[in-house]
């Protein structure tokens, strides 16, 4: 059984409706890519699947019907959503926002795993007490996974992290969640224009076209998909 | 000069109470980006309760305890029975404005309603008595109001930095969406942050209301001047809610003492602050520039 299993998901703003209900899933410890250009409707996928914005469909974490629930509720049930833009919550420092990441535990953990984060990304280490607006934007990338990550998640939505973030920065960032994807065995499923790095980043691939789901399969088949070629790689 | 120094203790003594306002003001300005135009009339309202509750035999202290309660009561349920339902503040601010502004006539007419139109006489905390400081007497009341200020300041500091339902206010204050998105229960922060703001509210309620007497006006001029203290300390500054009610209190009872054209205009050098800040400094002194999310 699937960890998230969507199925017929649309959702809008008023009265213009931008999903058409797509059907997908994400495996436990598995690391999924929606490819789509600009205005496909990546962000309101992601943002339909946490419950910011309303939905029809079903959508399934773990065999449960979470649909409709609060952010909040759905970051304890298991699922941590990093929006676009990156989400830094900047007025607080670097371990602020980690601990903001924490705030669904009661465990006593929590200082532990903010340790752990540290020495994941140093860089945020030696930032703990800034205020985590002033960093770069590559930093605050690597600030908004690690922050994803505290709530101890088993599905990570990771929207376009490649977003004005430097060529080098961006294959960093896919380099460093693929290294947690295999570490942690924590499943991922990332949206994203940048069709070179997510294929290689993930083992599956759906395309997004206008709201409706055109094409999927494996990042190798789709990788040497003619159509895919043109449209996202540029060859 | 014993004589200034008496106006100004006077001042800072007022002046505490426009800060415990201008605090109550700051919580909700940064959970929201508004001024809440009710906060003074849910001070009063909850003053109100402080009033019923000594009237049925509790000390005025237990009962400022328990109007505190009764504050912290109105002010979640306005939240979420009132304001909420309206929707987003930052999406819909005019929306949410008027209905700051009906629920202040709404609670105004609703006290009078209750506790009827007579001035009511209300317990000081501290007595009636003075006490000499640096050959000035001052009256407990006054320096009472001060150290009650400074206790709130440092309760203030001490949830907002100390704990996680600080660390949870401050974050929907900065990022309201992100803050959801990390799992912080948006909602519920909101509503302790309007408990909170009606809770000081009531602190300051029962400061105040000896002086002027307990009636549903009781917190129009503080609230007039809990504005000014923080237009002059900055809307989103806590340190500036103290500074600036501190200042608009020595200033507004000072000043009018040895000016004359202020004499009859008491509220004249607040508004002057407020329209000085507003053109040197918007921010506040305190307060930052609004600076927009990546
Ligand atoms: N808040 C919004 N209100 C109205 N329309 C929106 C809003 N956000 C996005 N849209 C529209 O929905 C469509 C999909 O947007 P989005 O999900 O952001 O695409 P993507 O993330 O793939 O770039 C676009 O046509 C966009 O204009
Ligand atoms: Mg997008």
């Amino acid at each position: 059984m699937a960890l998230l299993e969507v199925q017929g998901l649309t959702a809008g703003y008023g009265i213009v409706q931008v999903l058409f209900g797509l059907d997908f899933s994400v495996d436990a410890g598995e690391a999924v890519v929606i490819l789509g250009a600009n205005g496909s409707g990546k962000t309101t996928t992601l943002r339909a699947v946490s419950g910011m914005i309303a939905a029809g469909g079903a959508v399934r974490f773990d065999g449960r019907s979470v649909r409709g629930m609060r952010p909040d509720r759905l970051v304890a049930a298991g699922v941590s959503h990093v929006p676009q833009g990156r989400g830094t919550i900047s007025d607080l420092t670097v371990d602020e926002n980690l601990r903001a990441g924490a705030y669904s535990r009661r465990d006593r953990g929590i200082a532990a795993d903010i340790e752990h984060w540290y020495s994941v990304f140093p860089r945020l280490g030696e930032r703990r007490d800034q205020a985590a607006g002033s960093m770069s934007g590559g930093e605050q990338q690597m600030l908004a996974i690690a922050r994803a990550f505290m709530s101890r998640p088993r599905l990570v939505l990771l929207d376009e992290p490649s977003l004005g973030l430097a060529p080098l920065v961006t294959r960093e960032v896919f380099d460093r969640v693929g290294d947690l994807v295999r570490d942690t065995g924590t499943a991922v499923l990332v949206v994203e224009q940048n069709a070179n790095l997510a294929l290689a980043f993930a083992s599956r691939a759906y395309v997004l076209e206008a709201g409706r789901i055109v094409n999927q399969g494996s990042s190798d088949e789709l990788r040497g998909d003619e159509s895919i070629r043109q449209a996202y790689l540029g060859s | 000069m014993s004589e200034l120094l008496q106006y100004v203790f006077i001042g800072l003594g007022n002046g505490a109470v426009y800060a415990m306002v201008g605090l109550g003001l700051v919580v909700i300005y940064r959970s929201t980006g508004l001024l809440n135009f009710a906060q003074g009339e849910l001070a009063m309202f909850a003053t109100f309760g402080v009033w019923t509750l000594h009237e049925a035999g509790l000390p005025i202290w237990l009962a400022l305890l328990g109007g505190m309660a009764i504050g912290f009561a109105i002010g979640a349920i306005v939240h979420q029975v009132v304001v909420r339902p309206v929707g987003d503040p930052h999406q819909k601010p005019l929306a949410v404005v008027i209905v700051t502004i009906g629920l202040f006539l709404g609670f105004n007419a609703l006290a009078q309603l209750i506790w009827g139109t007579n001035e009511k006489e209300f317990a000081t905390l501290f007595g009636n008595s003075e006490v000499d400081v640096l050959g000035t007497l001052v009256d407990w009341q006054k320096l009472g109001a001060l150290g009650i200020l400074a206790a709130e300041a440092l309760v203030f500091w001490v949830i907002f930095q100390k704990t996680k339902v600080g660390l949870g206010m401050r974050a929907v204050a900065s990022n309201p969406e992100s803050s959801a998105l990390v799992g912080i229960p948006v909602t519920r922060i909101l509503m302790i942050g309007w408990g909170l703001a009606v809770s000081v509210g009531a602190v300051a309620g029962a400061v105040w209301a000896p002086t002027p007497g307990l009636s549903s006006n009781l917190m129009q001029l503080p609230l007039i001047y809990g504005f000014a203290a923080i237009t002059l300390g900055g809307f989103d500054s806590f340190v500036g809610a103290v500074v600036g009610g501190l200042f608009v209190g020595v200033l507004t009872d000072v000043v009018p003492r040895y000016v004359d054209a202020f004499e009859k205009m008491t509220l004249a050098p607040a508004f002057l602050v407020i329209l000085v800040v507003l053109l040197v400094r918007p921010q506040g002194i305190f307060g930052r520039k609004v600076v927009s999310r990546v």
